[in-house]
Order: C-alpha cells, then structure tokens, then sequence
C-alpha cells in the first residue's frame, strides 16, 4: 500500500484539512465518516452553526451543482443526504440551543390524488443539506393541509409536487386558495415534478418551477434573499 | 422458449404496441387519486373500451391496466390485499377482448414501479421487491398473459427485481425504462448501460426498450443509444405524446397523430421492432402510427439532426452517455 492510498485519521487533520475531507466524505456518502467529523469539530470547540455551514451544507452544495450538471444522479445524492442527516441529527438539538440564525422554513409535500414521494423527499432532503427547516407533509395533501401547516409552522416557502399530468392542476387550486385568503404573497411558492415546466409554472401562479432538487435549493435561497431584502 | 411475442417478432419486421391507460382512463372519468387497477372490477366495461380502442386501432400487443398493481402501490389505496385479483383480471378482460380481434394480438401484462427504493440507496430489499414482482406476475399470469412487461422502471435493482420474479414462474419477459433525466434514468441509467446489462437478467428478455419519458425527440435518441449498443435486439420505443401543456384549467398532451406517426418511421428507421405510444397517447395515435408504418418504405438510421427536424428540440444537450469519460470533480486521497 503506497502512503497515498494510507487511511487517513480524521482526528489528526487541520481544521481546514477536516472541513475539505468532510465535504469529499459527504460527497461520497459516508455516514460514518461525517458523525465523526462534526464530533471532532465540536470537540475542538466549533460552534453548531459554523460545523453545518462550513462543513456540512458547503459539502451538500457541492453535491447538489454535480446533480444538477448530470455529474451525480439520485442513488449518489441520497446517499450523500443520508450522511448529511447524520451530521445533522447530532447539530439539531445544539441549534436549537444556541440561536443560530435561520434560512427560511418551507412546507412541502406532494399534492392531492398524487401518492408518489421520491422527488419530493430528494427536494426536502436536499433543503435541509442547504440549511432550511423542512416540514414534509407528505403525499395526497388538500388545500387544507398546506394551509393548516403554513399558518402553523410560520413557514416562508410553500413546496409542491406533482408525478401525474392529472394532479399538476391541483397546484393551482392550492395558489388560487392562498389569493382568496390574501395570504399568497406571505410565502414563496415553488413546484416541481417530472411532467411540469416553466410555463406551466407561470401559468398557476407559482414564484417559480424547479427542475430538480438542486435548483430547488438554488431558487429558494435566491426568493428568500430577495423577500429578506425588501422586507428588511 | 416460444411465445406468441417471438413467433410474431419472427414474422413480421415491425408490431405495433398501444397507447397510454393512465391518460386515457382519466378522460373515460377516473379520478386522480383513484387507483385505475380498482376499475378492472368497478369498471369492467371501461377496461374493455381501453382495450377495444387500441385494437380496433391496430396494435399488436396491448398492455394491461395493471401498472400500479403491485403490493407497495396498492397499500396507498389500502388495497394491498387484492394485489393477485386485480391483476389477475387486468389480464382476463385483456384476453377477452384479444380473443374477438380475429387476428393475433397480444397481452403484455404491465408491471410499473414498486414506487420505493431499492436497496442500497433505500429500504425495499431485494427479495421483497421480487417477492411484490412474483405476486403481481402470477396474477398476471393467470388472467392469461401471454408476456410480462416491466415499465417505466428507472433502477437497474428494479429491473433485476422484475426479471427475476418472471424467471421464478419461467414466464416470457420485456422491459422498458423511463429516461426522463437529461437522456438519462432518475438514477443515472444510459441508454448503453441498460443495454448492457440485459443479458445479465435473471430472465433474459425477448425485446427491451424505452417508455414514457419526456417526449418523442430525447426517447428516439434514446433507441438509437440502445441499438448502437444491441444491434441485433428486438428493441421497444413507447413514447409520450408530445409534452402536457396546461390550457383551461386541464392538461393536454401537444403530440398529433401525425407527429407519432413521424415519430414511429424513425424508430423503426432507428432499430425498433415494436413501437408504441406512452401518455397521451389515443388510439388515434395509434391509428396513425400504424398507417405510417404500412405506408412509408423504410429509411436510413436516422440522424439526431433528422429527428430534430421531425420531433421538435431535445430537451438537453446530449443523451448523457457521451461524457463519461469526462474526469470526475478532482478529489482529495480516497480514504481505505
């Protein structure tokens, strides 16, 4: 075994070293490794909020620009979102106590008549690696659920999803009930799904249609920078 | 083994496959949300009408209204229970309406995905996918299914789960994926390495193919992926109607009859011995896939030139097999 191919101990790197191997560990999806990393981070001092950016949502970035660029394809990405809930389930609790600021908090979940759910666990996995809360109301959701959850989750982003041609109009539904109730322009609302696009996206009066998980995550944190700043 | 699917297969240059049921089954007033496989015994006669049209239509092969009868799909219904009745009688009807078309067509017996991930990137394990396959497959089967035929499948360890509950019943097999995903499947599958790895299924199968997707264009690339890769393959090409566009408030799917019947001249140019359409697909599409097929004297491989010409635009830049020679994002030392 030449020295190159040697394990490396994580333990024994720089800081600057451990944060470069945690996002090429996070890249290939190994949980174990990741625990590790953000238990020695900590240990070293770090506070919770600089170990998930630094380390964890810089690494998930990286992966999301290779799935996006067809690089990286959803076995590798789940993969990777698993490893990163690791990390995650061990910052959660630190987060909480310590204040750390806060991305945005989105709703998500598949629409009513519609029961298939891998797209939008990706999208949701995928925006907690990039740091947002995520409430996941899962598939075959009524306008009332999303409703009922926004209001009480405080939410910022309303997330919907849709595998079926006949379910993509229910979305509208959705953002047309938002209008009556005068809460549209309360939340940014996105929509994804394999048979959507763009101008269907424009067409019920969604912020924006998302290809992929990757530019899910892009265009929330876009929407939310540009709602932060005219709210500010 | 024979078949009726090879014996026409070694007949005929070109069969001609159905449309969409999802779609279809929707227009006849199915609800979304409601499961289309519940019709085989609430619906029966609407079953037959689905049938009936795409055999009046012309197709060879029907698939049966049997594509979310898995165990996994039908729990969302909370119908899991009735996994091997109604696919049993997806395929009984399919039977009786074959029976009275007074020329051989015949009944492909539909298994889509499971709707769950396979392991290792998620919970499903092997052997209970196969075991989900085998209980739909034996249904199938039973109703009088003359092949069984897995699509709209995006992972190879789906395809594997499928084959290999066709190979436990010793029952004939196709398969199809979806590549929906810039040329290529959700998980990453090319049209070359799904080529190539057919000969490894469990159940070998008699033709394979693409389905569904995202339009007529990136699937005919698609086929023409897969034929450079298996020249000599009984290829399938089923493909969607256009793209759905949102007008008043429903989707419509913006293919013509006439754009498939394009579509289905250049996949017969391209290699494909059985061609179909996917969602919205009507039988008269159908109609004149096959009157373009009887009528246009066959060509020259197409070129993605060609095809862009006919179809309209891909919607990427290559199909996805083309940069995998390309160097990986550069890395730090692997680790042991």
């Amino acid at each position: 075994m030449s020295d190159e191919e040697e394990d490396i101990i994580l333990s024994e790197l720089s800081d600057d070293e451990l944060v470069l191997q945690m996002h090429d560990d996070l890249y290939d999806g190994l949980k174990d490794e990741i625990t590790e990393g953000v238990n020695i981070l900590l240990g070293r001092g770090w506070m919770p909020y600089d170990v998930l950016t630094k380390a964890l949502v810089e690494g998930m970035r990286i992966v999301g620009i290779d799935f996006r660029d067809g690089i990286l394809f959803v076995p590798e990405v789940l993969l990777a979102a698993n490893a990163m809930k690791a990390g995650m389930s061990i910052l959660k609790p630190l987060l909480a106590e310590t204040g750390a600021p806060r991305l945005g908090k989105m709703v998500i979940g598949t629409v009513k008549g519609d029961i298939h759910d891998i797209g939008k666990n990706l999208v949701g996995m995928m925006m907690e690696g990039a740091g947002f809360e995520v409430v996941d109301l899962g598939i075959n959701n009524a306008v009332e659920s999303y409703i009922e959850a926004l209001e009480k989750e405080d939410a910022t982003i309303l997330g919907m999803s849709a595998l079926l041609t006949t379910t993509m109009p229910y979305m509208k539904v959705v953002i047309d009930t938002l209008v009556e109730k005068g809460m549209r322009d309360d939340y940014i609302v996105l929509v994804g799904g394999a048979p959507l696009n763009e101008e269907f996206g424009k067409a019920i009066g969604a912020d924006a249609y998302c290809r992929d998980a990757a530019v899910a995550v892009e265009t929330a944190k876009e929407w939310s920078a540009r709602k932060h700043n005219q709210t500010a | 083994m024979t078949n009726l699917l090879s014996d026409l297969l070694s007949k005929r240059d070109w069969l001609v496959a159905d449309g969409a049921t999802g779609t279809n089954l929707f227009a006849m007033g199915l609800e979304a949300g409601e499961a289309p496989e519940l019709w085989n015994v609430d619906q029966p006669d609407k079953i037959r009408a689905l049938y009936n049209g795409f055999i009046e239509a012309g197709s060879d092969l029907i698939l049966t209204n049997s594509f979310g009868g898995t165990r996994a799909r039908l729990k969302l219904h909370n119908a899991q229970d009735r996994a091997s009745e109604l696919n049993r009688i997806a395929a009984e009807l399919a039977r009786e309406c074959v029976d009275k078309a007074g020329r051989s067509v015949i009944v492909a017996g539909s298994m889509g995905p499971t709707g769950e991930l396979l392991e290792p990137v998620g919970p499903l394990t092997h052997d209970a996918a196969v075991e989900m396959f085998q209980e739909q497959a034996e249904g199938l089967i039973a109703g009088g299914t003359d092949v069984l035929w897995a699509e709209t499948i995006s992972s190879e360890e789906e395809m594997r789960a499928a084959s290999e509950a066709a190979a436990n019943i010793g029952a004939p097999f196709c398969g199809t994926m979806s590549f929906d995903t810039a040329g290529r499947t959700m998980m990453g599958v090319t049209s070359r390495g799904y080529a190539g790895i057919t000969g490894t299924l469990p159940a070998s199968p008699i033709a394979f193919g693409a389905n569904c997707g995202t339009g007529a264009p990136d699937l005919m690339r698609t086929v023409l992926g897969l034929s450079e890769a298996a020249p000599d393959a009984a290829l399938i090409a089923k493909a969607n109607a256009g793209i759905p566009k949102y007008v008043d408030g429903i989707i419509e799917y913006d293919g013509t009859p006439e754009l498939m019947g394009d579509y289905a001249v250049l996949a017969r140019d391209a290699g494909a011995r059985i061609i179909g359409g996917c969602c919205g697909s009507k039988p008269e599409h159908i109609r004149a896939i096959r009157n373009a097929l009887e009528t246009t004297p066959p060509g020259g491989r197409p070129s993605l030139n060609l095809i862009r010409e006919k179809l309209g635009e891909f919607t990427s830049a290559d199909d996805g097999a083309s940069g995998l020679e390309a160097p990986k994002r550069e890395r730090r030392r692997r680790r042991g």
